[in-house]
């Protein structure tokens, strides 16, 4: 099995290609920092991977999408991982932050997937797999630039998967909730935080089975329900 | 991130907690003295720094290099032994050393020199440590081994943690042939006769422990577990290794809390050692058979919000058996319930480090709820004494009570760690037994 990762080194990704390469797939990694993606590639190796390829390149450089997707090859599965979580506050005043913290999260994410999708549905399937989150179902104040870019790739993922519904291309979209990792560290932890692996084994689940929407960890779907159900006037959160 | 001790007894909060990953020890040793925290599985308060701060050593979790031919094993500090027996075990390689659970770091597994049931044959972890690699407040990053730095080598080795912060270690695995281990138990009625069981088991087995029930003292019977690494007689064990292992989920054991009361845990040590008084061998997946208590993640909540403390010695082997006896009598006599006591014989091969524990010698392990530490801290001080008058030890791992004078007499090699350690790097043990 061939597996594509974009963004690799972000810690759910990393969790994901740990199960991955347990089972002895092929692995593709592309990351920005290249330091990182060799030891994550090491990592990955020992763990039983029959092979790791990695390709170092900003995500958020467009000019580099077709270099990067003609190295993945024909993956069986991919996973777009990629993101950053702004400083919401930091931002509120600057729309050129604001514009950028959208282009990675969405723009970059929709280019790349779309890439994917051309190059599955043209080898006649596979499973493209790409992490919105719960903050997509409601804008927030706390995080509404990150919220808006991951609602975008939620309807765009949806339009794809109609699009790809004839093919034999699966396009999960996988929500998680909030979990303890390097991008979350400024932010106070409680019980709903998950761990990076358990969210990693939820993904590496919903991959198998093809599912559309998953919620990881589950009970964020109930949670979601009810913020999504909250009256405009009451969301001041 | 919850920053406890396993004990939960002693209070203690960090002023801050950073991520190894995303700051440099010398910016944050800059501001503050600081300790490297991995896993929190120590019982006292060497894995804490009330009031300074704490490096997590979680994120420092990469395997950077493994050598299916040589076992050498080259991972990053805060790796997990759980993590590392995910993908050794199927390739047919065994952690060298093992402590009780697998939920800690190789960063911690040195720094308090560990040991497990194999001492006798293959002595503490840091016998296995190869190389590691520390980061001084400094920003000096160092290669130690026993030849290359030697002197800091060793002091990090059972260092606590404060001769700086490990980053990465090149451990020497052990081959197996099989995920499973063939163990025997064996029931003893005394000291006298799990001594010689121990004796004549330690050239048969790899593994040796005992299980004690103490509300006897030495005249206490035990169940002695004994096991080696089967041999590959199924050609499948690789499926074997890979099965699923049990759930780590949390499990609701505080309710128990109130159950753990001299009389209740006399009925259950009548009802554990009935059950395991059968020494005929069973094959057992490693999992149960080294962490038992693994399957119950948060094991620890059992003694209630107040926490419970253990203790652990170890009297030398040319002080005889009277020192541990009079110890056991004496635990006995309190009623004080220890509801795990565990005994073993510590072989001759040395430790590798400055402030190891483990000598050639008998050591026993209690845990006491910390309920009642009006009676327990004066028992366990006179335990102390006699200890030191026999010219054992405490462990520090697992001490959160001992007193300043006492640690430095069992320790006079103290001073030589106090000079090797990193002047940005202190805990709270090391702030309570040196100041």
């Amino acid at each position: 099995m061939r597996v594509a990762i974009i963004g690799a080194t972000s810690a759910i990704a990393v969790e994901v290609a740990k199960l991955y390469a347990a089972e002895g797939a092929t692995l593709f990694l592309a990351a920005r920092n290249e330091a990182k993606v060799l030891a994550v590639a090491s990592d990955l190796r020992v763990r039983g991977a029959a092979d790791v390829e990695t390709f170092v390149a900003d995500l958020a450089d467009r000019s580099r999408d077709d270099a990067l997707v003609a190295a993945a090859g024909i993956p069986d599965v991919v996973l777009i991982a990629h993101g950053t979580l702004p400083d919401q506050k930091a931002i509120d005043r600057d729309p050129l932050a604001q514009a950028a913290a959208f282009d990675l999260n969405a723009t970059s994410v929709i280019a790349l997937t779309a890439h994917f999708a051309n190059v599955l549905e043209q080898a006649g399937g596979g499973t493209l797999a790409v992490i919105g989150s719960v903050a997509g179902d409601r804008g927030r104040r706390s995080n509404y630039v990150y919220g808006a870019a991951k609602a975008a790739v939620q309807t765009y993922c949806e339009g794809l998967r109609a699009r790809l519904a004839t093919s034999n291309v699966a396009v999960v979209l996988i929500k998680p909730g909030w979990v303890d990792t390097p991008m979350t560290a400024g932010i106070k932890k409680n019980a709903l935080f998950a761990s990076a692996a358990s969210v990693g084994g939820g993904i590496h689940a919903a991959i198998a089975r093809r599912r559309a929407t998953v919620y990881v960890p589950g009970f964020w779907r109930w949670i979601s329900l009810v913020v999504r159900m909250l009256p405009g006037r009451l969301v001041k959160f | 991130m919850k920053h406890d001790s396993w004990g939960r007894w002693i209070e203690a909060q960090p002023a801050h907690a950073v991520d190894a990953t995303k700051a440099t020890v010398a910016a944050v040793a800059a501001s503050d003295l600081v300790l490297p925290y991995g896993m929190g599985r120590s019982y006292g308060d060497v894995c804490l720094n009330n009031g300074h701060t704490l490096i997590e050593t979680e994120r420092l979790c990469r395997i950077r290099s493994f050598d299916d031919d040589t076992g050498v094993l080259d991972c990053g500090a805060g790796t997990t032994l759980e993590d590392i027996l995910r993908f050794v075990v199927t390739r047919g390689w065994f952690l060298p050393v093992t402590p009780g659970t697998k939920f800690v770091t190789v960063g911690g597994c040195i720094a308090n020199d560990v040991h497990g049931k194999n001492h006798h044959r293959a002595g503490t972890f840091g016998r296995h440590v190869r190389a590691l690699y520390l980061i001084r407040s400094d920003g000096v990053r160092l290669r130690c081994t026993p030849e290359e730095n030697g002197a800091l080598f060793r002091a990090t080795i059972g260092g606590l943690g404060l001769t700086g912060l490990i980053v990465s270690a090149e451990i020497q695995l052990r081959r197996i042939e099989s995920p499973l281990v063939l163990v025997e138990r064996v029931p003893f009625r005394s000291l006298d006769e799990f001594d010689a069981l121990s004796r004549a088991s330690d050239a048969t087995h790899e593994y040796t422990v005992a299980w004690f029930d103490s509300f006897a003292g030495r005249r206490s019977r035990g169940i002695f577990f004994r096991g080696n690494h089967a041999q590959a007689r199924r050609t499948n064990w690789k499926a074997d290794a890979l099965r699923p292992r049990r759930s780590t989920r949390a499990w609701p054991v505080a309710p128990f809390a109130p159950f753990l009361r001299p009389l209740t845990v006399r009925a259950f040590n009548t009802v554990y050692f009935h059950a395991n008084a059968r020494p005929k061998p069973r094959r057992l997946d490693y999992d149960p058979f080294f962490y038992p208590l693994d399957a119950v993640p948060n094991w620890n909540a059992i003694y209630g919000r107040q926490g419970f403390l253990q203790y652990q010695f170890v009297i030398p082997e040319q002080s005889g058996l009277e020192p541990v006896a009079e110890i056991l009598d004496g635990a006995a006599k309190s009623r004080l319930a220890s509801f795990l006591t565990v005994i073993k014989k510590f072989g001759a091969l040395p430790s590798p480090g400055l402030l190891s524990f483990p000598r050639a010698g008998t050591t026993v392990c209690f845990d006491f709820a910390a309920r009642n530490t009006g009676v327990l801290l004066p028992m366990l001080e006179r335990f102390d004494d006699i200890v030191e008058a026999a010219g054992g030890s405490v462990y520090p791992a697992k001490d959160a009570r001992m007193s300043g004078e006492r640690f430095r007499r069992i320790f006079p090699q103290w001073t030589e760690l106090q000079r090797q350690s990193d002047p940005r790097f202190s805990s709270s043990f090391w702030r309570r037994v040196t100041q």
